[in-house]
């Protein structure tokens, strides 16, 4: 498919930044306005810019005086930006946008945002909004990878319950499973906090990582590309957005929603207090969640949306139902970020899943 | 122009008019009370119902602080946020500090309570975060372990949106559950009152419907409050029912009365002119001067009577002494001629009766015209307090007195002595009149040899405090 958008520059950074050990990169991207230029809209955001570019060109489309900057990075690092300049109230962007919903909630509750103002929210369901200053823009279920080839004789894992009875029964799943590193991805770090609330099977599934020497990763991609070349057989809470569209395109793996349960994230986004642009902003949140933003993420990035997403999910389960569990927009959000509670749960995760040193 | 003063020159004056604006004011003042009340009440329930989940959030905190090997561990419940999540559009923000005053986790800029306020137990306070209007709990929990010794301060917080959006809808619901209540209430008042005036329309129909002429006491059921009302006008036709049988009773009285006498005058006057004979022409005369007189106190007596008649109705009886009555009536009797010679027998002491000056007067000037009329001079007029404490007015005189068959006739009108010219037959029924209204009575008395005496007996009037003549009568 030839893209539409052409950007008129394209100017990448690749910036080294030296907060603590982790390598960040930090992409600066600009969409010129393509007619004379009235406003300048400025997104930051976590969300690979593939999966943008057709709601950014969509939304110049509407909007072709205003020229869109995109500011990607890593969540942490993103939520770093923002809370400095949130505590300086200071500019940084005119939207935020970001998977690590816990961290869009802390800021939303630090007094970051800005009521949006806009008559989408109401539209959406309860849990997909907070405040009216929070809203979920995306649909993407928790998900299990699997390299077809390997269970070209007996079938893929379609539960927990499955994938820990698979981890007990046979050796082959040493060091043939891989997840997130839930101390560097925010995305991990939250599904693996929800699955730990949301049942018990969370204390043998982490028994079972440790047993067979879990790989972890820092990015879903980085997962599936393990389970597509066949040094993985399963990849564990995988984002169904990036597994479906890879999917799509590699007949090497297939995709399983639990059927236990399934949990749902919605990307949040928010308008930033001090917004030069808000007007933009809404307009572009108005764009995702409108008609034509909705055909675009229920298209080949599967990010789907809160409104649209229940309905395109389903039949998606084979046989059985997977039970939806959509991780809500509230407070409660923020237990997971806690400290000492943040510390806690590492600390048990690391117990559990790295193997004892000899 | 005061409240009274707008109420008394309402439209019409109407009771239902007054009733109204009182009723509407009383409920407006009572529902501005209920909205005053449902706003303080509204504003608490709030604060109390959303309190609690903050209390219950800081106990869940509390309840999960733990020392494992040496280590203050917290592990936030998700309940507890959970609870605070009720109120689903508000900020939360907590900090949990340690024995030593560290923050041990959550927000370490959190507002502490003033100093001022330090209790024991679980302290809420109001103070702002980030921006916002807060509610705030500090509770705390003692650890007591080998490796940590002191008190954890858990402080929880959330703003107000959930408790002012409660605190309005039920302040809303109580102005509207105020409004209509009112509403009904003062439907339903003007409609009972509507229905309680309904007997004053009825009587007003009545009233309206009534013949001019007719006279009668009402007999229309009424309710307690206008009885009065009714027996009022009821006692007033009774009044006009009199005056006006008087009247024609005068009318009738005066036109036979006077027409004999007026008659007899002008056949004397004609034969007077008739007359040469100048000793008969004297004669004549005498007898046309005997008429006319007689005519003139007939008219004088009639007139007197209508008088006496109309105060018995409507004059108000006030203290007077008798004595003066007499002094004046003496002096009257004596201005209109013949009675020259009376004498006057009072006592040294005040004759206090409760009664009408101007009757009793009459009276006492048709007792000694009377007496000078029918009797035998010298006539005395007599005041005096009688055995049994009654209030004593006599005429006295030498002559013989009254026949069984007059004594038993006193009183009545035009009982008159045929033999006499000048007597009109109505001066002992003035006074039989006067007596009846002071309810008092004529008494007669006959001695021997020391002639006849008639007067009016009366009650005599309470002892006053003398000096004030107005009476404290109350």
């Amino acid at each position: 498919m030839t893209r539409s958008l052409v950007p008129l520059a394209v100017v990448g950074f690749l910036l080294l930044q030296s907060s603590g050990s982790a390598e960040a990169a930090e992409t600066i991207i600009r969409f010129e306005a393509r007619a004379a230029q009235s406003g300048d809209l400025v997104i930051a955001s976590v969300t690979d810019l593939d999966f943008m570019r057709p709601l950014i060109a969509a939304f110049q489309d509407f909007n072709p005086g205003i020229s869109v900057t995109y500011i990607e990075d890593t969540s942490n690092n993103l939520d770093a930006s923002v809370s400095s300049a949130c505590a300086d109230r200071g500019f940084f962007a005119d939207l935020v946008i970001s998977s690590s919903i816990a961290q869009q909630v802390r800021l939303v509750n630090g007094g970051c945002a800005r009521e949006i103002g806009s008559p989408v929210v109401a539209n959406l369901p309860d849990w997909a909004q907070w405040r009216g200053e929070l809203i979920g823009l995306t649909y993407e279920p928790a998900v299990m990878v699997y390299n077809k080839a390997a269970f070209s004789e007996t079938e893929p894992p379609r539960s927990r319950f499955d994938l820990i009875d698979l981890m007990r029964q046979s050796g082959d799943l040493n060091g043939r499973i891989a997840t997130y590193d839930i101390e560097e991805s925010g995305v991990g770090y939250l599904f693996a906090f929800q699955d730990s609330t949301e049942a018990s099977t969370w204390g043998r599934l982490i028994e079972g990582f440790g047993r067979n020497s879990v790989a972890t990763f820092c990015c879903s991609s980085e997962v599936i590309d393990r389970v597509a070349d066949g040094r993985a057989h399963i990849g564990y809470n995988v984002l169904g957005s990036y597994a479906q569209s890879r999917a799509d395109k590699d007949p090497r793996i297939g995709v399983v929603l639990p059927t236990d349960y399934t949990l749902v994230l919605a990307r949040a986004g928010y308008i930033p207090r001090e917004a030069r642009n808000a007007v933009a902003a809404r307009l572009f949140l108005e764009l995702a969640l409108s008609p034509r933003g909705r055909t675009i993420l229920d298209g080949e990035t599967h990010l789907l949306t809160p409104l649209s997403g229940p309905a395109a999910l389903a039949g998606s389960g084979g046989d059985e139902e997977p039970a939806f569990r959509p991780i809500p927009l509230t407070p409660a959000l923020l237990v997971s970020l806690d400290r000492a509670k943040r510390a806690q749960f590492l600390s048990q995760w690391r117990k559990s899943v790295t193997p004892p040193t000899p | 122009m005061s409240l009274a003063a707008r109420l008394a020159t309402g439209p019409g004056r109407s009771i239902a008019w007054r009733l109204t604006l009182l009723l509407t004011l009383l409920l407006t003042i009572a529902a501005a009370g209920t909205v005053v009340a449902a706003l303080s009440y509204g504003q608490t329930a709030a604060t109390r119902a959303f309190d609690r989940l903050l209390t219950g959030a800081a106990l869940q905190i509390a309840e999960r602080i733990s020392v494992v090997e040496g280590e203050t561990v917290i592990d936030i419940p998700l309940s507890a946020f959970g609870l605070l999540s009720l109120a689903s559009e508000d900020r939360i923000f907590y900090r949990i500090i340690g024995p030593e005053g560290q923050t041990l986790t959550g927000d370490e800029t959190f507002p502490l309570p003033d100093a001022s306020a330090v209790g024991e137990g679980p302290l809420l306070y109001d103070t702002a975060f980030s921006g916002e209007a807060v509610r705030a709990i500090k509770m705390q929990r003692f650890l007591a372990e080998r490796a940590v010794r002191g008190p954890i301060t858990v402080i929880v917080a959330q703003t107000l949106r959930a408790r002012s959006e409660l605190a309005s809808e039920i302040v809303a619901r109580a102005v509207i559950g105020v409004v209509v209540a009112g509403g009904v209430t003062l439907a339903l008042a003007l409609l009972a009152m509507h229905l309680a005036l309904s007997p004053l329309r009825r009587i007003e129909r009545a009233i309206l419907a009534r013949d001019p002429k007719d006279l009668t006491p009402f007999s229309t059921t009424t309710p307690r409050e206008v009885e009065a009302l009714v027996a009022a006008i009821n006692r007033f036709m009774a009044r006009l029912d009199r005056r006006v049988g008087a009247m024609q009773d005068f009318v009738a009285d005066a036109a036979h009365q006077m027409r004999t006498p007026i008659t007899a005058l002008r056949a004397q006057t004609e034969l007077a002119m008739e007359e040469d004979d100048p000793r008969k022409l004297k004669t004549l005369q005498r007898r046309i001067r005997d008429r006319a007189i007689g005519v003139s106190r007939l008219t004088d007596q009639l007139l007197s009577h209508a008088l006496v008649t109309h105060r018995a109705d409507s004059a108000t009886l006030e203290q007077i002494d008798l004595r003066r009555v007499a002094v004046e009536a003496e002096r009257e009797a004596r201005r209109t001629g013949g009675a020259e010679g009376i004498e006057l027998d009072l006592p040294a002491d005040p004759v206090m009766v409760q009664g009408d000056a101007f009757s009793l007067r009459e009276a006492a000037r048709n007792l000694v015209t009377n007496a000078l009329a029918h009797g035998k001079r010298p006539v005395r007029l007599r005041v005096s307090v009688t055995g049994d404490g009654k209030a004593l007015i006599a005429a006295h005189d030498q002559g013989g007195g009254m026949s069984a068959v007059q004594l038993e006739r006193i009183g009545e009108r035009f009982a008159r002595d045929a033999s006499n010219p000048q007597s009109a037959g109505l001066g002992l029924a003035i006074v039989a009149e006067v007596a009846g209204f002071h309810h008092g009575s004529i008494r007669t008395a006959t001695v021997p040899g020391e002639g006849f005496e008639v007067g009016i007996e009366l009650p005599l009037a309470e002892a006053r405090p003398t000096g004030n003549p107005e009476g404290d009568a109350v």
